[in-house]
C-alpha cells in the first residue's frame, strides 16, 4: 500500500445554532414533535416568501473568518430537484457565488488544509420510511417530519488536502473545536448537525490524482475513517486488478464495513441552478466584517501555538493538543507563566485533570502545586492525590497536603526503609547487584514500588531509586 | 350603472350609504350577468356581506374603516386569502386553502375594503385570454363572444362588468395591462417591490408585480396607494414610501416629456387601428402641454425572447412543489417517482405544462448559457436601453396590446401568435419599471383600444400624473361601461 496515496477532500454540512430558521421565524429546535415547529414559508405553500435570517449571516461571517476565508459579496442559488422532504422541491442554497472562499484550517499535526468554500444553504426535512428495508424504494409508507426543513446550514468543503483517515479524522474534529469555540454550531455528529461526506480517490505519487468517489452517511469519526480505509482500498484493489475505478456516489454500510454503489456519474441530477428571485445578492460589507474579526476568540491552532512557544516545546500535538481541545489552556498558561514547570503542567492536564471541575483549580495553585512536587515536597502520587482534591474543593495544594499529613520523606529516613526491604527481599537484592542494565531496570521498579508500599507512598521514586543506584555503586 | 370606489368610500365613511348595501347591489350585478361572464371561480357572498355588516358598525361606532370603506374588491384567484381556496384556475390546487392572507388582502382589510370574490385566470397566469383555465374560459363584457385577454382576465372582466368597482390582478408580462386594455379599464402594474409579492402563487419570482383594476386613473391610484408600501415578509419589497400617487393626478402635463417608442409601435402585428389610436393619445396629450417626440428603444423588441426564456425558467421551479406530497391534488401510485408523474400529469394544463419544459430545457446542463444566461444578458440590455430613453424623457407611451380583444379559440392553436399579444407589455416587467393602460377610444371593432404609459422605476407619481392626463382627453367617456 506505500506506493499509493489517498487523496481526501471532505464535505461538511454543520447546522447553525441560532434561535430561529435560515428563512422564517420557526424555532431551530432538534427533537420536538414532528411537524410542530413549521410555517407557510418552511413549507414551502403556495404565495410564502423567503426572508434571510441576520444571525445566520452573522454566524456565517464568523466561521468564514474564523477558517481565514475571504468574505464576498454572494448570491443565493436554487438547486433543483424532486425529494419528499424537500417543501419546494428546490434548495435555497449559494452556487457560483457562495459567501467564504479561499480559506484555510491548520491541523495540530501541522498539516495546512485549503478551505474552497463555506457556503449557506437549507435543511432539508427527515424522512422516516416506514417498511421494507426502511430505504424510500421498498418501503410501506414514508412520513416525513418539517421540523427540519429550512434550519441554516453551512456547507463547508476542503481542498483535497487530507491524506489519510487520521487526518480526516483530525480535520474534523478541529473544525468541530472551531465551530464550537466561534458558537457557530454545537457540532454534535450523533444528532446530525455536522455531517461529513468524503471524496476519495488514489494516485501513486507524481502521477495526477485519481477517479474520485463520494462516500455518503459518515455518521460518526469512527465510520469517517473506516469508510476511507475501506474506499481507498478498494480503489487500489481495482486498479491493480488492471480495472478503473468509477466516478460515483457511494454509501457507507456501517454493519458490513462497505461502501456501496448509490448512483453513477451517468446518474447523477442536473439541478440546474440559477440564481434565487426572491432573495436580494448578500452583502455583509467591511464594517460587519472587521467587527466580527475584532470579536473572534482565539481559535485552537493560535491557543496550540501560545502554549506550545509558552511550554518550549515545538510539537503543537500531544499534550498541547489536548490542553487546548479540553479549554484547558488558559490554566496552563497561567501556570507556566507563575513559574512552574511546563512540563509537569501539561502531564497534570493531560492525565490528571478532567474537565469538569478544572475551573475550580486557580492557575497559582497548580503551579504551587508543581513546585511543591518538583521540589521534592510531595511525590508524585501525592501530587496527584491533591491535585483532585483541588478540583473537588478549590483549596490551596499546601493546605490539602498539610490537611493529608503529606510530607515527602527525607533521604536519611528513605535510606532506612530501603534497608528494610532489601533484608524483606534477599533473592531480588543479589540479582540487583548481579544483573545487568536490564535487569536491573527491571528490579528499579520493584524495589520502589516496596518502599511506596512500606511509606504508603511518601516516598519520592526519584529519590529511592537514585539510592538504590548508589548502593551497587 | 353603480358608483366610483371613492364615491362608495366616501359616502360609507360619512355614513351616508351602508357598505352592506353596496355589496348587494354588486352581488345583484354578479347574478345578473355572472353566468354569461364567467369572471368568478368563487363569489364570496356571505364573506362580503359579513364584513359589509363589520364595516357598517365601524361606521356607526364612530370610527373610520379607511379609505377604501365598503368598497367591493375582486381578487385575482392566484393571491392566497385564509381559509378560502385558492386555485390559480389550477386543477392542481383545487380545494387548497391557504392558512394565511397575502399581504395585500392584510392591506385591503386594513383600508376597509370588502373582498367579494376571487377572480378567474389563466393557470397560474401563464396566457393572454383566460382561455387556459381548468375552470373554462371568462368572456369579455363588451362582447362575450371575445376574450377578455389575460391572464388577469377575470379581474378585467369584473370591473368591466361593474361586478366590483375594484380588483388586484398580477402581472408578470402584460397579464395586468393586456385584458385591462381588452376590456376597456385602467390597469396599472407597479415598480417592481412596490407592492409586497407575499401571498401571491409564483409564476416567475423576478417579473411578477401585484397591481390594481377600476374603471378610472383614479380609482386606479387609490388602490394602489392601500396596497403598496414595503412588507418585511417579501425580500424584494422596496423600503420606500408609498409614493403619493392621488395627489399627483390633477398636474397636467404641460412640460412633461412624453417619448412614443418606435420600436414598440412598429413591432409585428401591431394593428392599424390600434397604432392610429396610439398616434392620436400623443398628440392629444401634446396639446394638453406635453412635449412629444419619438424615441428608439432597440433592445425592446427582443423582450419577447428573453421573457419566454427567463419566465418559464423561473415557473419550472416555483411550480415544482405541486408533487401532490403537502398540498392539493394527488394521484396516488406505488411509487414516488410515479405518484409525481401522474399528480402532476392530471394536475396541469397544456400551457403550464409547455413552459415547465421549456423553463426546464432552458436551466438544463450545457443549455444555460445559451438560453437563460443569454435572456438575463438581453433582461440587462433593455434596463440600459430603457434608462437612457428615461434620460430625455419622463414618460413612455406605446399600445398595450398589439390587437383588440379578440375572438374565443382564435389563438390557442398557436402558442406562439399568443405569445405575441405581449411584446408590448413585456420590457417594463423585464426592466422593473411601472405602467400602466388607459381606455383610449375603440378599434375598427367598436372594441376597446388601451394605450400603455411608461415610467423609470418609482416613477409611479410622474406615471399616474400623465395617465389621468391621458383620460381627460381620450375619446371614449370612460363611464360608459357595457
Amino acid at each position: 500500500m506505500s506506493e499509493w496515496e489517498t487523496i481526501i477532500g471532505l464535505e461538511v454540512h454543520c447546522e447553525l445554532a441560532t434561535a430561529t430558521k435560515l428563512f422564517c421565524g420557526c424555532p431551530n429546535r432538534f427533537g420536538d414533535e414532528p411537524n410542530t415547529n413549521v410555517c407557510p414559508v418552511c413549507l414551502g405553500l403556495p404565495g410564502s416568501l423567503p426572508v434571510l435570517n441576520a444571525q445566520v449571516v452573522e454566524l456565517a461571517v464568523r466561521l468564514g473568518r474564523a477558517l481565514r476565508c475571504e468574505v464576498r459579496r454572494s448570491v443565493f442559488a436554487r438547486k433543483n430537484y424532486f425529494y419528499p422532504d424537500m417543501p419546494k422541491d428546490y434548495q435555497i442554497s449559494q452556487y457560483d457565488l457562495p459567501i467564504n472562499v479561499q480559506g484555510y484550517l491548520d491541523l495540530p499535526s501541522g498539516r495546512r488544509v485549503g478551505i474552497e468554500r463555506a457556503h449557506i444553504e437549507e435543511d432539508t426535512g427527515k424522512s422516516t420510511h416506514v417498511g421494507g428495508g426502511g430505504r424510500i424504494h421498498d418501503a410501506g409508507y414514508s412520513l416525513v417530519d418539517y421540523n427540519r426543513a429550512g434550519v441554516p446550514l453551512l456547507e463547508i468543503v476542503s481542498a483535497p488536502d487530507l491524506r489519510s483517515a487520521d487526518d480526516a479524522r483530525a480535520y474534523v474534529s478541529e473544525l468541530r473545536a472551531i465551530l464550537l469555540a466561534t458558537g457557530v454550531s454545537d457540532a454534535k455528529m450523533e444528532e446530525g448537525s455536522l455531517r461529513v461526506d468524503a471524496n476519495v480517490s488514489v494516485h501513486r505519487p507524481g502521477e495526477p490524482f485519481g477517479t474520485r468517489c463520494e462516500i455518503k452517511n459518515l455518521n460518526s469519526l469512527r465510520s469517517l475513517g473506516r469508510a476511507i480505509e475501506y474506499e481507498a482500498r478498494r480503489q487500489i484493489d481495482l486498479i491493480e486488478a488492471g480495472d478503473t475505478v468509477r466516478q460515483e456516489t457511494r454509501h457507507w454500510n456501517e454493519d458490513d464495513g462497505r461502501t456501496h454503489t448509490l448512483r453513477s456519474k451517468e446518474e447523477a441530477e442536473d439541478y440546474r441552478y440559477f440564481p434565487e428571485p426572491d432573495l436580494v445578492p448578500l452583502d455583509p460589507g467591511d464594517e460587519w466584517i472587521a467587527r466580527v474579526d475584532a470579536e473572534l476568540p482565539a481559535l485552537p491552532a493560535e491557543r496550540r501555538q501560545r502554549l506550545a512557544a509558552a511550554a518550549g516545546v515545538e510539537d503543537t500535538g500531544g499534550s498541547v493538543a489536548v490542553a487546548v481541545s479540553r479549554g484547558l489552556d488558559e490554566l496552563a498558561l497561567g501556570a507556566i507563566e507563575a513559574g512552574a514547570d511546563a512540563g509537569r503542567v501539561l502531564t497534570h492536564i493531560e492525565h490528571n485533570l478532567a474537565i469538569e471541575g478544572a475551573e475550580r483549580v486557580k492557575p497559582g495553585d497548580l503551579a504551587d502545586l508543581v513546585k511543591m512536587e518538583v521540589g521534592g515536597e510531595l511525590t508524585a502520587t501525592q501530587a496527584k492525590t491533591v491535585l483532585a482534591e483541588m478540583v473537588a474543593t478549590g483549596e490551596p495544594p499546601a493546605a490539602i497536603a498539610k490537611a493529608k499529613g503529606f510530607e515527602a520523606m527525607g533521604e536519611d529516613a528513605l535510606a532506612g526503609v530501603l534497608d528494610e526491604v532489601i533484608a524483606a527481599n534477599p533473592a531480588e537484592w543479589e540479582r540487583f547487584v548481579g544483573g545487568d542494565e536490564k535487569v536491573r531496570g527491571k528490579l528499579t521498579g520493584f524495589f520502589v514500588g516496596q518502599v511506596m508500599k512500606a511509606t504508603k507512598g511518601q516516598a519520592d521514586g526519584k529519590v529511592v531509586t537514585a539510592l538504590l543506584r548508589s548502593r551497587v555503586g | 350603472m353603480t358608483a366610483s370606489a371613492l364615491e362608495i368610500a366616501r359616502a360609507v365613511r360619512a355614513g351616508e350609504r351602508r357598505a352592506a348595501d353596496v355589496v348587494e347591489e354588486h352581488l345583484a350585478a354578479i347574478e345578473a350577468r355572472e353566468p354569461e361572464i364567467h369572471a368568478f371561480n368563487l363569489v364570496l357572498a356571505d364573506e362580503a356581506r359579513q364584513a359589509a355588516l363589520a364595516i357598517d358598525r365601524r361606521v356607526e361606532a364612530g370610527e373610520d374603516p379607511g379609505p377604501l370603506a365598503g368598497v367591493p374588491v375582486a381578487l385575482k384567484d392566484n393571491l392566497c386569502t385564509k381559509g378560502i381556496p385558492t386555485t390559480c384556475s389550477s386543477r392542481i390546487l383545487e380545494g387548497w386553502r391557504p392558512p394565511y392572507d397575502a399581504t395585500v388582502v392584510e392591506r385591503l382589510a386594513d383600508a376597509g375594503a370588502v373582498v367579494i370574490g376571487k377572480t378567474n385566470l389563466d393557470e397560474f397566469a401563464m396566457g393572454s385570454s383566460t382561455e387556459h383555465s381548468a375552470f373554462g374560459p371568462t368572456r369579455n363584457p363588451h362582447d362575450p363572444s371575445r376574450v377578455p385577454g389575460g391572464s388577469s382576465g377575470g379581474s378585467a372582466a369584473a370591473v368591466a362588468a361593474g361586478f366590483a368597482p375594484l380588483a388586484l390582478g398580477s402581472d408578470t408580462g402584460g397579464s395586468i395591462r393586456q385584458p385591462a386594455a381588452l376590456c376597456g379599464v385602467v390597469g396599472m402594474k407597479p415598480t417592481y417591490g412596490a407592492v409586497s409579492r407575499y401571498g401571491l402563487v409564483a409564476f416567475a419570482s423576478s417579473l411578477d408585480q401585484i397591481g390594481p383594476f377600476a374603471a378610472t386613473v383614479a380609482e386606479a391610484a387609490a388602490l394602489f396607494e392601500a396596497v403598496a408600501g414595503h412588507d418585511p415578509r417579501d425580500a424584494t419589497s422596496i423600503p420606500e414610501p408609498v409614493p403619493a400617487v392621488g395627489a399627483a393626478l390633477d398636474r397636467g402635463v404641460a412640460g412633461l416629456r412624453v417619448g412614443l417608442v418606435t420600436e414598440l409601435c412598429q413591432a409585428e402585428g401591431i394593428e392599424p387601428d390600434v397604432s392610429a389610436r396610439v398616434r392620436e393619445a400623443a398628440e392629444a396629450l401634446e396639446s394638453a402641454g406635453a412635449k412629444v417626440d419619438e424615441v428608439s428603444v432597440p433592445a425592446a423588441v427582443y423582450g419577447l425572447s428573453a421573457y419566454y426564456l427567463i419566465a418559464p425558467a423561473e415557473a419550472s421551479s416555483n411550480l415544482a412543489r405541486y408533487d401532490g406530497v403537502r398540498f392539493g391534488l394527488r394521484v396516488d401510485a406505488p411509487t414516488t417517482g410515479e405518484m409525481y408523474d401522474r399528480t402532476r400529469t392530471a394536475g396541469f394544463g397544456a400551457e403550464v405544462k409547455r413552459r415547465i419544459m421549456l423553463g426546464t430545457y432552458a436551466l438544463s446542463a450545457g443549455y444555460y448559457d445559451a438560453f437563460y444566461g443569454k435572456a438575463q444578458r438581453v433582461r440587462t440590455l433593455i434596463l440600459r436601453d430603457f434608462a437612457a430613453a428615461y434620460e430625455q424623457f419622463d414618460v413612455l407611451l406605446s399600445p398595450t396590446s398589439p390587437c383588440t380583444a379578440f375572438p374565443h379559440g382564435s389563438k390557442t392553436d398557436d402558442p406562439l401568435t399568443m405569445y405575441l399579444n405581449d411584446v408590448c407589455t413585456i420590457p417594463a416587467n423585464l426592466s422593473g419599471d411601472p405602467a400602466i393602460t388607459v381606455p383610449f377610444g375603440v378599434g375598427d371593432d367598436g372594441l376597446p383600444v388601451g394605450v400603455q404609459i411608461m415610467a423609470p422605476a418609482l416613477g409611479e407619481e410622474t406615471l399616474f400624473q400623465a395617465a389621468a392626463a391621458l383620460e381627460a382627453v381620450a375619446p371614449s367617456p370612460t363611464e360608459a361601461r357595457p
